[in-house]
């Protein structure tokens, strides 16, 4: 598969963020359990006027933005997330207007918990290596909802990644991807709800550990790779204990960790989760840099991928778009009454 | 916006998503929104009149800061409202946003960025189009 892989790619991270200790004094709690427990300090949170349209149409144009592309070579759009603005009315269609790739363009929305992202990214990669489209890009992005006092509340967050895929100016390679799934209840939210259910401790091991396990052994097989072969290590990240606990029962160094793991500093941003953290990993990669990617989404199913980083990389301006560190340390802090009042969490389920 | 309003938006669509312009041939002026005819040349420009993407990039004329919102905007006080002159030269009303209140200064360089404008309430239309940010914000 080496003559498919990623040709550039931008990240969007709303501005707000909220600690969550003040969502744990909101709720009565003591802060240092919540923290000790998940591991997620403050959580981005996305203002009045940002959704997962807009974070997509800015993740787009950063990744546009560090290429000369022309958006009309562009023939395919996919948008992986759970919290698009429409229950019907794709937003890829806003997202291909807004880069002016429409009208030749194929779209279509993903919804896999938070693994659409990643899926959308094996789409690209088919639909380039049949020569169906020249580029495709593959976006996850979320502003996901957690019904106030819920667990899920300290670490529910915004922010999203669009990755350009092609087989020109390839600046990583995708060598191998494949995927596990099963029908596994562990997060679901009922259609015309407004936030989502968890089967609390169940989504842990027959959940979480057992997909991205699976299919992080098979991935390493199909490649015949270890875990030492990796320069960087890209989990789902859920909250900041769970990729610390799966890298390590795989043989991962948490150093490998360390680049992608965001999760701590910006919270759970769904579908946006693991195509975050690669895209702060190729912030910094280097040619020849080997990346292991392993996505998961709720239902249940992970997406896995393995990279290498190639010469093109020194030719990418990445300076051109923000890096994932910058918007990270780009941030305003709100209460939580800001945030029920930005959340619309004052009106009924 | 009210039903009705859809249409009217979806026309809009290549000025509020992408700041699509327009530049008379004749003397190179550039207007947004785009004009049928230059008002200057007026004959001399027509069948002349060329699409012209603007890059979204000016400076402040001078803001407001909103305490008192319009219906749908409630939610978002305080915010700022700029006239903002583009490098291109057409002036623009538009929100300032991701930037403290009391940082916005007259003649800060500012660059555009894509947000939700407004929606027709929980069941309506979602409209998306520009708002401008510091260009320091990255």
């Amino acid at each position: 598969m080496k003559d498919v892989g990623i040709v550039s790619y931008g990240a969007h991270i709303p501005r707000l963020r909220i600690k969550s200790l003040d969502i744990a004094h909101a709720w009565g709690k003591d802060p240092e359990t919540i923290t000790g427990g998940l591991g997620v300090f403050e959580k981005s949170v996305p203002s009045p006027d940002q959704d997962v349209a807009t974070i997509s149409v800015e993740a787009a144009r950063a990744a546009l933005l560090r290429t000369n592309i022309d958006p009309q070579d562009i023939g395919a759009v996919y948008v992986g997330s759970e919290s698009h603005p429409y229950a019907v009315k794709p937003t890829g269609t806003i997202v291909g207007e807004a880069i002016g790739a429409t009208p030749l363009l194929k779209v279509a929305d993903y919804e896999f918990a938070c693994k659409a992202g990643t899926a959308a990214i094996q789409t690209c990669m088919a639909l380039v290596k049949a020569e169906m489209v020249r580029y495709g890009i593959a976006i996850g992005a979320d502003t996901s909802q957690a019904a106030p006092g819920d667990a899920l509340e300290y670490a529910a967050s915004a922010g999203g990644a669009a990755f350009i895929i092609g087989r020109e100016n390839v600046i990583a390679n995708i060598n191998e991807t494949c995927s596990f799934t099963t029908d596994t209840p562990d997060f679901w939210r009922r259609e015309g709800r407004k936030y989502p259910a968890h089967g609390g401790r169940f989504t842990g091991t027959p959940a979480y550990f057992r997909h991205i396990m699976s299919n992080a052994q098979n991935l390493m097989e199909m490649a015949n790779t270890k875990p030492e072969d990796y320069n960087f290590a890209v989990f789902h990240q859920p909250n900041g204990k769970f990729p610390v606990r799966v890298a390590k029962m795989l043989g991962f160094t948490p150093e490998q960790v360390k680049q992608g793991l965001l999760c701590p500093i910006i919270g759970n941003t769904y579908s946006g989760s693991s195509m975050l953290g690669l895209a702060s990993v190729l912030d910094i990669a280097k040619p020849g840099n080997r990346i292991f990617v392993a996505s998961y989404g709720s239902g249940a199913g992970s997406d896995a991928f393995d990279i290498t980083v190639t010469d093109v990389m020194n030719k990418l301006p990445r300076g051109k778009a923000p890096l994932v560190s910058e918007l990270i340390e780009n941030k305003q802090y709100i209460d939580y009454s800001t945030y029920t009042k930005y959340r619309d969490l004052l009106y009924e389920d | 916006m009210t039903d009705g309003a859809v249409p009217r938006f979806w026309r809009e669509i290549p000025q509020r998503y992408n700041l699509i312009g327009n530049q008379c041939g004749s003397c190179n002026k550039v207007y947004f929104p785009p004009r049928e005819s230059c008002p200057y040349c007026r004959r001399k420009s027509m069948g002349k009149m060329k699409n012209l993407k603007l890059k979204g990039q000016g400076e402040v004329l001078t803001y407001t800061i909103i305490y008192n919102a319009p219906e749908h905007f409630e939610g978002q006080t305080p915010y700022a409202m700029a006239i903002i002159k583009l490098d291109e030269g057409p002036k623009v009303t538009a929100q300032i946003v991701d930037c403290d209140l009391d940082k916005i200064k007259i003649g800060m360089r500012v660059q555009s960025t894509f947000r939700k404008i407004q929606e027709d309430g929980y069941i309506g239309a979602i409209y998306y189009g520009y708002k401008f940010k510091s260009v320091e914000v990255k």
